[in-house]
């Protein structure tokens, strides 16, 4: 087994997800099945294959360089949960 | 079916023989006798009265003027609300609008509303939506059938003719699987084709937006209309785009089809192998030269993208963290619970166990073993195909390994549910473009669809195999 317990603390905790025992639990299961499913991938010799991370043939073109002004910050501020003089707004981080 | 296609309607407005208002409010009927369908996350006939006032008071032409549109939920629309069907952002208003759907508004179609989708597009059946299933049009009564996924929505648009054109985004066949379920055309088009400005991201180097429709001849207006360059989107390519529709040509006389070997799997339905040698059959027919093809990796397709998808779509989803846009939790002790409480209650479940599966392959130690070897893997699926295309010009292979299953069927076990994708997948890793257009029926009469793929940007050829092959079956 790849995931257990400990494994899948740290995972959502890297991911920034609050698991209940019970969710926990499920992952735990659904990614151990998931992890063994794609380990026929081993069965593939790779050796001297360069990874491929960009599928697009086309060659990344470079854009003039002209400034411009596309989103004002009340714009972006719109959609905050909450904001406060023109900031986001958080928790307190520092006492 | 005899359903109004675009290019009819198109001929009727511009003769006059209906109205602008005539044919949405036609639409909006529809709309509102289907609401059953729960196909639209977000439908205002207020804002489509609008859009048609709008339009009626300007003079100037335009490609589709007056054309109802359905807009994927996954689209950024400045004058609707934008979720990808995800509680996260339930109540998001996006500030601009996304590259397509401004192409779309510039061209003059009224867009009908928001359709359904799997939350992030995650998914096959439009089953892990935050508001709920969207039920296939072509459903018995009291045996609700899903519509495919994760555009599931779109396509039941289309088949419900609640629209006559719907965009879709399509990471692994979430366009052309539910094209297939539904009975309704829908393309892909090569990675790059359409920019992905304005849609949430799922998987960066996958996703792509494409088109459901009625017909072939109808998907090649509104491709054109929605393809073409955009600096706004790095891998958004610098080619010319044709005039698909104007260059259709149905006469694949002298063409070579690849038949892939690897696409026999056991456990297929009898119908859908049969289905495959029909079209095969009908090719041959029209003087099309048959070939045998292979493409060795096509089983590692599914492994490789449950690895890839998930890890890019972990980075991508990072952002939705409570603070800049949507849902923030109540529970708010420190920095740290926010963001935890926020994504634990904003996100469902599949949508998690993607997060958490993708944040595993990249995590320090495993990155190696899973994620640079999937990419490994993805370039001999690429070559695969590199190789099969100097070969013939076009390949054809079913889209589905099933007709429209039961709602919620494949619920519990998530290999069982990814295994729908296994014909559209290794298309999607190689960037490739793949149509899927209906083609026969199971005994149950639900429509069946065959996928033809063809080389990068090469989206003309897939047009006249599709729209030849749509001729002989009508």
């Amino acid at each position: 087994m790849k995931i257990d317990k400990n494994t899948i603390n740290k995972i959502a905790r890297l991911s920034r997800i609050k698991l209940d025992d019970k969710e926990s639990e499920d992952y735990i299961k659904d990614l151990n099945s998931i992890l063994d499913w794609v380990e026929q991938l081993n069965e593939v010799n790779t050796e001297n294959v360069e990874p491929l991370s960009n599928i697009s043939s086309s060659i990344l073109p470079k854009r003039e360089d002209i400034s411009n002004d596309t989103n004002s910050s009340e714009e972006i501020l719109e959609n905050a949960p909450d904001k406060l003089e023109g900031f986001f707004a958080v928790p307190k981080v520092v006492e | 079916m005899s359903k109004s296609s675009l290019k009819q309607t198109l001929k009727d407005l511009d003769t006059k023989k209906i109205s602008i208002r005539e044919l949405n409010q036609d639409y909006l009927k529809r709309v509102k006798e289907n609401e059953n369908l729960n196909v639209f996350i977000h439908f205002s006939e207020e804002n489509v009265l609008k859009q048609i006032d709008n339009l009626e008071n300007d003079n100037s032409a335009k490609k589709l003027k007056g054309i109802p549109i359905a807009i994927k939920d996954l689209f950024c629309t400045k004058s609707m609300p934008t979720t990808a069907a995800s509680k996260i952002l339930e109540n998001f208003n996006p500030t601009y609008e996304s590259f397509i759907t401004q192409k779309l508004l510039d061209e003059g179609s009224i867009f009908v509303g928001k359709t359904n989708l799997d939350e992030f597009a995650m998914g096959s059946a439009t089953n892990t939506s935050f508001f709920g299933n969207t039920i296939n049009p072509l459903s018995k009564e009291n045996e609700p059938l899903a519509p495919g996924g994760s555009s599931g929505g779109s396509a039941a648009a289309v088949a419900a003719d609640l629209c006559l054109g719907a965009t879709g985004t399509d990471t692994g066949g979430s366009i052309r699987q539910p094209a297939s379920f539904c009975g309704v055309v829908g393309i892909k088009p090569t990675y790059g084709l359409c920019s992905r400005w304005g849609i949430a991201a799922f998987a960066s180097s996958l996703d792509q937006a494409g088109i459901f429709s009625h017909n072939v001849e109808d998907a090649s207006i509104l491709l054109q209309s929605i393809a073409g360059f955009d600096q706004r989107d790095s891998t958004s390519a610098k080619v010319d785009i044709p005039n698909y529709f104007e260059n259709l040509d149905d006469d694949l006389n002298g063409k070579t089809v690849g038949i892939p070997k690897e696409y026999s799997i056991d456990g297929t339905p009898m119908e859908i192998s049969q289905i495959w040698e029909d079209a095969i059959k009908v090719l041959e027919k029209k003087g099309v030269k048959i070939k045998n093809i292979s493409l060795p990796h096509t089983k590692y397709a599914l492994p490789t993208y449950y690895i890839i998808a998930p890890a890019e779509a972990s980075s991508n989803l990072a952002r939705y963290d409570g603070v800049k846009y949507g849902f923030r939790s109540e529970e708010i002790d420190s920095l740290d619970e926010m963001y935890e409480n926020t994504r634990a209650q904003g996100f469902g479940r599949e949508v998690k166990r993607r997060i958490l599966i993708g944040t595993y392959v990249l995590s320090a130690g495993y990155y190696d073993a899973y994620y640079l070897k999937a990419q490994k893997v993805r370039k001999l699926i690429a070559d695969d195909f590199n190789k099969a295309f100097k070969e013939c010009d076009f390949i054809v292979t079913p889209t589905a390994p099933s007709a429209a299953f039961p709602l919620n069927e494949k619920q519990n076990d998530p290999i069982k549910m990814y295994l729908n994708d296994v014909f559209t997948v290794p298309a999607s890793l190689a960037g490739l473009p793949g149509i899927s257009i209906p083609f026969g029926k199971d005994k149950n009469n639900l429509p069946l669809g065959i996928q033809i793929l063809g080389k990068h940007f090469d989206e003309q050829q897939v047009f006249n195999a599709a729209v030849s092959l749509e001729r002989s079956y009508e």
